[in-house]
């Protein structure tokens, strides 16, 4: 995250993604609030997203819990659109380096190559929608993708997709233009599609938190994509 | 419905074949402004159903209650579409699986909404009576990629409009499922599990009710 934070975006998010990606503290406030609003399977997925041995509670979610991790962190569409750049920078980049591997071949293969291109896309829209209202879109993190197998890069895959629609869903009620929000739910919906397809090459579930999908909140985020960041 | 949404989403694709022949009864205000909506796009097309929309809108509140109510018309057709009709097709195999786990989801969306109503001081509309045109796995699988597809760009479409913080939480929450619904019944016709590409495109609620023209019975 050094590089994005040092130049090319707006000083003030760069200095809050930073803080948060190194603050450890936010992670096991994340944490401490999983517990509360996540179901078992979220739990699950939040152990595995963040690396976290701690033990989170998996007390069952009303749907209303989707309403509960509004991010104090979010300072303005801006500040979200560059969060949201700076995970769709690394997806692009993740995909980028699955197609490069030659580990997927076929309808698989060309899915990937698919989910690759449009998260580029995603990271257009999102660079011009920062441009639109005035700022400066977040500069490209170098990530770094353990790529070892098919296996395991399609469950990494999966993990990803996951935690990128639960962060758009952890954002969409701090929006405050109806364009941008219209634009991340396009994008959310579609991360979502990814993660559904690679839950079936995994057979893993489709819908890992039951019918009503959970938000992620800024900073859990931030602490699950710091292992990805060169 | 809403002036901020992008309304130059592609008209094509909006007749839909599967949906020719199933019908909706049961009167409630969601489904008189639906056939009334329909009606007028039948006879002027889609550009005057905006106008009787939103005129039916203005004229029964509109706002997070009459968006809610219109998602739940629509819950409840995704609802006995996989309990109901599912159950009487017989599917096998994945479908057979996915229409029973994607059922009792829509089910819980049912509920939810119903209560997301309630708690706002609104009114639930009835559930219709739906009659789905479905009579084999593979019309009842190309009817569950139209409803789910549908669904996504409906709850896309209203999002914007929502006021309140919570009731667009719920809505985001529902709509990320119904699009994991969507791609997997997709690749299980073979179809691209992104059939919009990298942006699934939002449809006003205009559009929503031509798609769905043919459910509601006169």
């Amino acid at each position: 995250m050094s590089s994005p934070t040092s130049e090319g975006s707006a000083p003030q998010t760069a200095g809050i993604v930073e803080r948060l990606v190194r603050d450890d503290v936010d992670r096991k406030r994340f944490l401490k609030m999983a517990g509360g609003a996540g179901a078992a399977s979220f739990g699950a997925f939040v152990l595995a997203a963040c690396g976290s041995s701690t033990k989170t509670a998996s007390t069952a979610a009303a749907p209303a819990a989707a309403t509960s991790t509004a991010s104090a962190s979010a300072t303005g569409d801006v500040a979200i659109l560059n969060y949201a750049l700076t995970l769709e920078y690394l997806e692009r980049e993740f995909y980028a380096k699955v197609v490069a591997s030659g580990l997927f071949k076929g309808k698989v293969g060309s899915l990937i190559k698919e989910f690759g291109s449009q998260e580029a896309t995603h990271v257009e829209a999102l660079k011009g929608a920062v441009s639109k209202m005035g700022g400066t879109p977040a500069a490209n993190p170098n990530g770094k993708f353990p790529i070892t197998s098919a296996t395991q890069v399609a469950g990494l895959a999966y993990t990803v997709e996951n935690l990128g629609a639960s962060a758009y869903l952890g954002q969409a009620g701090n929006i405050q233009s109806p364009e941008v929000l219209a634009t991340a739910l396009a994008i959310h919906s579609v991360e979502a599609r990814h993660a559904s397809t690679l839950g079936t090459l995994v057979k893993k579930s489709l819908t890992p938190d039951g019918a009503f999908a959970k938000p992620a909140d800024m900073s859990m985020v931030l602490a699950a994509i710091k292992p990805f960041l060169a | 419905m809403s002036t901020h949404i992008s309304t130059d989403a592609p008209q094509t694709g909006l007749a839909n074949p599967e949906l020719a022949n199933v019908e909706v009864s049961g009167l409630t205000r969601s489904s008189f402004i639906l056939r009334g909506a329909m009606a007028a796009g039948a006879v002027y097309g889609l550009g005057a159903v905006t106008p009787f929309v939103s005129q039916a809108l203005a004229e029964t509140g509109g706002g997070d209650v009459e968006i809610l109510n219109f998602a739940l018309t629509l819950e409840y057709l995704e609802s006995d579409f996989y309990n109901v009709k599912g159950k009487e097709i017989g599917l096998k195999g994945q479908a057979k699986s996915y229409a029973s786990m994607f059922g009792e989801q829509e089910a819980d969306h049912v509920e939810a909404i119903t209560t997301t109503i309630k708690s706002l001081g609104g009114k639930p509309v009835a559930k219709p009576t739906f009659v789905i045109p479905a009579s084999s796995q593979s019309s009842f699988l190309a009817l569950a990629s139209v409803l789910e597809n549908t669904g996504v760009s409906a709850y896309n479409g209203a999002a914007p409009s929502i006021q309140s913080k919570q009731v667009l939480a719920a809505a985001g929450s529902i709509v990320q499922i119904e699009a994991r619904h969507a791609a997997a019944i997709n690749l299980l016709l073979s179809k691209s599990p992104t059939p919009s590409g990298g942006f699934d495109v939002p449809l006003t609620k205009a559009q929503v009710l031509t798609k769905v023209k043919p459910l509601i019975k006169a």
